[in-house]
């Protein structure tokens, strides 16, 4: 696991690398992740324009506090050297490895990024790793490659190579996915790491996408991949906590702060024992409610 | 001299015109005079004519004020055919005084100034090549851009005495009743024709469309009409204004009117009985559809929408979100047919919506207007007029006169392609920053300064960040980089008027 | 550095610029298209010789037809480019990017 402290992962924009108006635009959205693709919206014979116009993007543009992700071409191709070079030299925050199979695929990522943290010159270790399932093959050792390297921040599921693999499709209902999802999902947080939920693609399915929204949020996963600026709002929708849990969640921040300052161990709410499930539940709604502007900095409701 | 707006004038041709430069955006209480048209007395038994030739022959001369309106917009085929006569009667010397000129009636006024038909013109706007013609010098005298509101003052003073309009109509009867809803290039409101209409010493229909006498509902009536041309065509419906409305799809148009949304609602002036104006425009129509989504969450309703009306703005009427539209001008068919069903969406003239010089116009009791910038300065001047290579492509348009609302916000994104939109100084200055009071960008909201109630009352927005105008124009500068200075002759082009007629810029020929 | 073969990289879309890179005689010869080219042109130029300057490069006939490209897409565009004239795009001049 890569991070101790908690961050907000429920966006992550997908970002056309060879597209110049959508990389420099790519900061305004708001997004939690951006994730410059070098990969499938890139044509094989642009693969070398698109790494050099994200990595002098990345150079230049500010991307405010957005996490820099770059999908780069997998190891089965001629580009995935020189990918994992320019990104880890351009210092971005995340690489995200497609088609992972195997936890062997990231190990054998993570040696490539140290030797490339040693050529250029970066801290050893800030480069961190993500990987994409897509295949039946990939969900089956899902745990083993989520807790693959120290640098895993993530895996995410990618349905529409996955259900071609499972020689299906993708359905409204989603019953298709169950499995991996929850497999993904699992490997996760075993791991302790994020689970991103696949893309939806159908612009004009609002309903649909909301649905499915929903549904990924209940089952726990802190985001989902986005095809389009426009999506954001919505899922972040979604993941606002309700007035109720903003409260209950100050409550429980309140206590905390009080057993501090008694100088006790126990932490403890309505004489009921507080335990830590409980604390990190409540931070975790405090920083959505902060997230979704429902309440400022110093945990206030603010009047809309 | 310069104006109290900084900007340099050229004083040969402000004493030689007689103009004032701009003082303030003010207009105060003064009492004017205003003029009143010559009447050739008839019963009106022989206004229906068949040619063009025979009517201009009878009421073109040498040295006229000649005008047309910009309803049919890009659909329009009346000026053409007008203008073929004038030209091919070698009439000279004429100015040129129609309320705008649209991208088709390019050629046929360069080719009338180099003639020398036409020798002055004063117009809303224009672009294209007759813009960059302009710019390159290609008029000896300098064009005079007015607002629509402008415009009608002037008439009304006699600034701009119309000595023949030429008005196309998509129907009419032998009379000269006439409206712009019923017949093949329809359009709706007439409000900027009514002004020619009313003032001008010659009045000519052209339609294509004879209707049994009499013709009603009349915007234009038999008793301001010398002459009715029969025509073949007066315009192409599909290119007068969109067809169907199309919302924009670009995110960063949708965060912009998202953000403009979140400015009106959460400004002291989104209450039950508020007034707006949102214009045409992919962000604007985004607005339209924010803002009835937030008056229905907020059980709040409008009393009018103003201005240049749009589908999305007359659906908002058939839902009762707004109680009446006032509408001059309409932007789509849809909009053009609500006009004609819906008996409360008044047609009003140029003098109604936006004179200065009036017993009260609609703009002075709005409350919001959505505009948009080609370029605004860290004092909150706008540019609509000329680009950022200082060539003449915009309009006035309604822009001066909606801007005195009591929230005018500008929405524009920071920047455009390589081109900032928020500088340090405005190319052309058309609207004077005292009347602007925030820009909305993708980035962020800056508030004039001089608005302490609305810096607090937005201080805290969620997701509407609050920079400084100068933080804007920084922002955009350090993506941009800094663009090399524009170069231009001493040559004055042009002359901005503000609506009340002072001048508040001029724009010279570009060098290049 | 020679350039090997003529090449092109960019695209004609909006914020981008197409570079062609043709072999040349007589030091770097750009020719600019661009609607900002009044405000921007000397820097457009400036960026495109700065850039292939540092591959090496010093005759060569550059077509650029801008569409409001920043720098950042200028110079990655000239990279690529200069990088496929020179028949080297599989090995990156780590010391330009």
């Amino acid at each position: 696991m890569a991070e101790t402290k908690e961050r907000l992962r429920r966006t992550m924009m997908f970002v056309p690398g060879n597209n110049p108006a959508m990389v420099k635009d790519a900061g305004i959205y708001g997004a939690d992740s951006i994730m410059f693709d070098l990969e499938d919206a890139v044509s094989m014979a642009e693969k070398d324009a698109a790494r050099d116009l994200v990595y002098e993007a990345l150079q230049t543009q500010d991307y405010g506090d957005a996490e820099l992700v770059v999908r780069i071409n997998g190891d089965d191709t001629p580009y995935y050297h020189n990918d994992i070079k320019a990104m880890v030299k351009a210092g971005i925050d995340v690489i995200r490895l497609p088609k992972t199979e195997t936890a062997d695929m990231i190990k054998t990522l993570e040696k490539d990024v140290l030797a490339a943290e040693k050529e250029f010159g970066r801290k050893e270790g800030a480069t961190h790793l993500m990987a994409a399932i897509e295949s039946a093959k990939g969900v089956l050792n899902a745990p083993a490659i989520a807790a693959a390297s120290d640098r895993m921040i993530g895996i995410a599921l990618s349905a529409e190579d996955y259900t071609t693999d499972m020689k299906t499709h993708r359905y409204p209902d989603g019953a298709e996915l169950q499995f991996a999802r929850n497999m993904v999902l699992h490997a996760a947080r075993a791991a302790g790491i994020a689970a991103f939920d696949t893309v939806f693609t159908n612009m004009d399915d609002t309903e649909g996408f909301y649905r499915e929204t929903n549904y990924i949020h209940q089952l726990g996963f802190d985001g989902k991949s986005l095809v389009n600026p426009r999506q954001i709002a919505m899922v972040n929708k979604v993941y606002e906590p309700t007035e109720k849990e903003v409260e209950n969640a100050k409550n429980v921040i309140n206590a905390i702060k009080e057993a501090r300052m008694k100088g006790s161990g126990v932490i403890s709410m309505n004489g009921q024992m507080v335990d830590r499930p409980v604390v990190l539940r409540a931070q975790r709604v405090m920083m959505l409610a902060k997230a979704s502007h429902l309440v400022d900095e110093e945990g206030n409701y603010i009047e809309k | 001299m310069k104006n109290s707006v900084g900007r340099k004038l050229p004083d040969d041709l402000m004493k030689q015109l007689n103009y004032e430069g701009f003082k303030s955006t003010e207009i105060g209480k003064p009492q004017v005079q205003r003029v009143a048209p010559k009447v050739h007395v008839s019963t009106g038994d022989d206004k229906l004519v068949d040619s063009i030739e025979d009517v201009v022959k009878k009421t073109v001369k040498d040295g006229m004020t000649i005008s047309f309106h910009h309803h049919f917009r890009n659909g329009d085929f009346v000026f053409n055919k007008v203008m073929r006569v004038i030209i091919d009667q070698g009439i000279k010397n004429l100015t040129l005084a129609p309320s705008s000129l649209t991208g088709v009636m390019n050629d046929i006024v360069i080719e009338a100034i180099k003639k020398g038909t036409i020798t002055n013109i004063t117009s809303s706007g224009m672009r294209g090549s007759l813009g960059d013609f302009v710019s390159h010098g290609g008029l000896k005298n300098p064009v005079i851009f007015r607002s629509h509101g402008n415009r009608a003052r002037a008439i009304e003073h006699g600034d701009i005495k119309i000595d023949v309009a030429f008005l196309g109509v998509p129907n009419a009867d032998k009379l000269g009743n006439a409206n712009g809803m019923q017949g093949d290039a329809v359009f709706g409101s007439l409000g900027y024709a009514l002004m020619d209409a009313q003032y001008a010493d010659n009045v000519v229909l052209l339609t294509d469309n004879i209707m049994p006498y009499p013709n009603t509902p009349a915007s234009i009536k038999q008793t301001q009409v010398d002459y009715v041309v029969k025509v073949d065509k007066v315009g192409d419906p599909d290119k007068i204004g969109s067809g169907a409305t199309r919302f924009t799809k670009d995110p960063k148009e949708l965060k912009i009117a998202a953000m403009v949304n979140d400015v009106i609602v959460h400004s002291p002036y989104f209450k039950d009985g508020f007034s707006f104006q949102t214009g045409s425009g992919g962000a604007a129509l985004a607005v339209t559809r924010y803002l009835r989504q937030a008056m229905i969450d907020n059980q709040i309703k409008a009393s009018f929408a103003l201005g240049g009306i749009t589908k999305p703005t007359t659906d908002l009427l058939e839902e009762g979100l707004v109680r009446r539209v006032m509408d001059v001008q309409d932007f789509d068919k849809g909009a053009a047919a609500s006009m004609h069903t819906n008996p409360n969406q008044q047609e009003i003239d140029a003098s109604w919506y936006a004179d200065p010089d009036n017993k009260g116009a609609m703009v002075d009791q709005l409350d919001i207007v959505i505009l948009s910038a080609l370029e605004i300065d860290t004092d909150f001047n706008v540019n609509v007029m000329t680009g950022s290579d200082g060539v003449i492509r915009g309009a006035v348009g309604g822009h001066q006169d909606a801007a005195t609302a009591k929230l005018t916000i500008i929405s524009a994104p920071l920047v455009r392609g390589r081109i900032a939109t928020v500088v340090p100084k405005v190319t052309t200055n058309v609207t004077p920053g005292d009347s602007v009071d925030v820009l909305v960008t993708e980035y962020g909201i800056a508030i004039n300064p001089k608005r302490k109630d609305l810096q607090k009352a937005f201080a805290n927005l969620p997701g509407v960040p609050v920079y400084t105008i100068e933080e804007l124009q920084q922002m955009a500068e350090k993506k941009v980089g800094k663009p090399k200075p524009l170069e231009f002759t001493d040559r004055t082009v042009a002359l901005v008027e503000y609506r009340d007629g002072s001048i508040i810029d001029a724009i010279n020929e570009v060098k290049d | 550095m020679e350039i090997k073969q003529t090449a092109i990289a960019g695209t004609l879309e909006s914020s981008d610029i197409q570079i062609m890179l043709s072999k040349g005689q007589s030091g770097i010869q750009i020719d600019l298209e661009s609607d900002v080219k009044k405000q921007f042109g000397d820097q457009i130029n400036a960026v495109i010789t700065e850039t292939l300057k540092k591959f090496g490069i010093d005759h060569v006939k550059v077509k650029a037809l801008d569409k409001g490209a920043l720098d950042c897409v200028i110079k990655a565009r000239t990279i690529a480019a200069a990088q496929r004239a020179l028949k080297t795009a599989d090995q990156p001049a780590w010391e330009v990017l």
